[in-house]
């Protein structure tokens, strides 16, 4: 009886220290804290015998099978997208697990850069934003702060230029739209990287409007001078003028787009009517026409 | 017999109420606890409280979606929510995970939103979460085991015609 009972307490205790080392076979796991995205890199495990090893986030996710006590390297590259990567080691029933991150590599590769509008009127502040994020070579946002630039240039006066810091990956600014038209590169650069969009910068509305009249048989020829914004770029061709005829209380009107400069049309030459122009907000002069006067 | 009857048809509605309200509790307790931090701040566009309880809306669908897509391995699941790279780099989990016989199953559980940044155009909001969740890891359907995590994502949305999709999501050492 009582060497049964010692043979059972023996055989207890063999399973208990046997369950403990399974336990301390695979604790002990080595991760590094972070590791660079694309980098190379090692977990340094304890124990013996075989394992599977998985290293799980919402980026990626490997599976090895490894031996326990060995340092399980992985090579540039297997490692890429950056986030919260659970590392988790499985030896027959007991597990082992810790977890580390991968930041983004800190140089620049690739600029995703929007700038607005693609056209612009002329000389209006703030009238065009920019705003950079900033992506290392596998797409991962540079959360780390970086210095970004921005430069508009033009057909006319000095570029303007902006400094800053990416905040969280991304940095903006707002920029005036030159005095005359034309077209003016837009450009974002951090590091080594850049990336150009175009703006096109339009004539402004127009700033004044005037029509002149003359007759041609029973009509009248109606024709604007040259129609300008407040800059004395031309509005651009297509741009709606209307002209409006009041006459013994009836009213016609004439919606005409802006060809070369110029808007012109015909209308009834009735003695005494008054005619006026307009286009956008702006009005143009009147003309009282007397017959010929 | 008569008052059985009148007893049953007044009991009959309140039994239904209270299945109701157990089956929309029940419904409930899987929903994330979510704090949105005030929006005065940010900038430079002024964030209207439609735009932020769009794009907060959006975000906590995209993760019942993602872990629905990477419980299933199911990268179609993602379309609706995702775009560019975030939804490149999340497919390309599924398909990692397809191949080596691997789910995952995420549960979040709270979400503590700040947006940050909202583009002068208005064609992209970023928002930092620090989300607690729990992940589940299954080989060839055998759980291999669930761990409790706190993390730190940014993510970056842009709005298309009906809703704001991600298109950058990151998660970033607290």
């Amino acid at each position: 009886m009582k060497s049964t009972v010692t043979s059972l307490l023996l055989a207890g205790l063999i399973i208990v220290v046997n369950s403990q080392l399974a336990v301390t076979q695979t604790s002990g796991l080595q991760l590094p804290k972070s590791v660079e995205a694309g980098a190379a890199f090692s977990i340094q495990t304890t124990g013996s015998g075989n394992a599977t090893l998985y290293i799980v986030g919402l980026g990626q996710v490997l599976r090895r099978e490894v031996q326990l006590g060995q340092t399980i390297s992985f090579a540039a590259g297997d490692l890429h997208n950056a986030g919260h990567y659970l590392v988790l080691v499985v030896a027959g029933s007991s597990t082992d697990n810790g977890a580390f991150d991968v930041t983004a590599a800190p140089q620049p590769s690739t600029l995703s850069f929007l700038a607005k509008p693609s056209r612009v009127p002329v000389d209006l502040r703030d009238g065009i934003s920019g705003v950079v994020y900033v992506f290392d070579t596998f797409q991962n946002l540079i959360l780390q702060p970086t210095q970004a630039s921005f430069q508009l240039s033009g057909v006319a006066g000095a570029p303007q230029a902006r400094t800053m810091l990416t905040r969280n990956g991304v940095a903006w600014t707002k920029m005036n739209s030159a005095s005359k038209e034309g077209a003016a590169q837009f450009v974002a650069r951090v590091g080594s990287v850049s990336d150009t969009r175009v703006i096109t910068q339009v004539p402004g509305d127009p700033c004044s409007l005037r029509m002149n009249a003359r007759p041609s048989g029973q009509k009248l020829v109606l024709e604007t001078d040259p129609v300008r914004d407040c800059g004395g770029n031309a509005v651009p061709d297509g741009t709606i003028v209307t002209f409006t005829e009041t006459y013994n209380g009836d009213e016609a009107t004439v919606d005409v787009p802006i060809k070369r400069g110029i808007a012109r049309t015909e209308m009834p030459a009735y003695k005494g009517a008054t005619i006026s122009v307009a286009t956008g907000v702006v009005m143009g002069n009147e003309i009282h026409w007397g017959g010929g006067q | 017999m008569k008052n059985a009857r009148r007893i049953s048809s007044t009991v009959r509605p309140l039994v239904m109420a209270c299945s109701l309200l157990i089956a929309l509790s029940v419904q409930g307790s899987d929903q994330p606890a979510v704090h949105v931090a005030p929006t005065d701040s940010v900038g430079p566009r002024v964030l209207e409280k439609q735009t932020e309880e769009a794009v907060v809306r959006d975000y906590l669908q995209a993760w019942r979606l993602l872990s629905s897509a990477l419980e299933e391995n199911r990268a179609d699941l993602l379309d609706p929510d995702f775009v560019g790279t975030a939804k490149e780099k999340l497919v390309d989990t599924v398909r990692e995970q397809e191949k080596l016989g691997l789910q995952t199953r995420y549960q979040d559980s709270a979400h503590d939103l700040q947006l940050v940044f909202y583009s002068p155009e208005g064609l992209s909001v970023q928002l930092i979460d620090t989300v607690t969740y729990d992940v589940q890891i299954m080989d060839h359907e055998k759980v291999q085991t669930t761990q409790h995590v706190r993390a730190r994502y940014v993510a970056v949305l842009t709005p298309t015609e009906v809703r704001w999709k991600v298109r950058v999501f990151q998660a970033e050492p607290e």
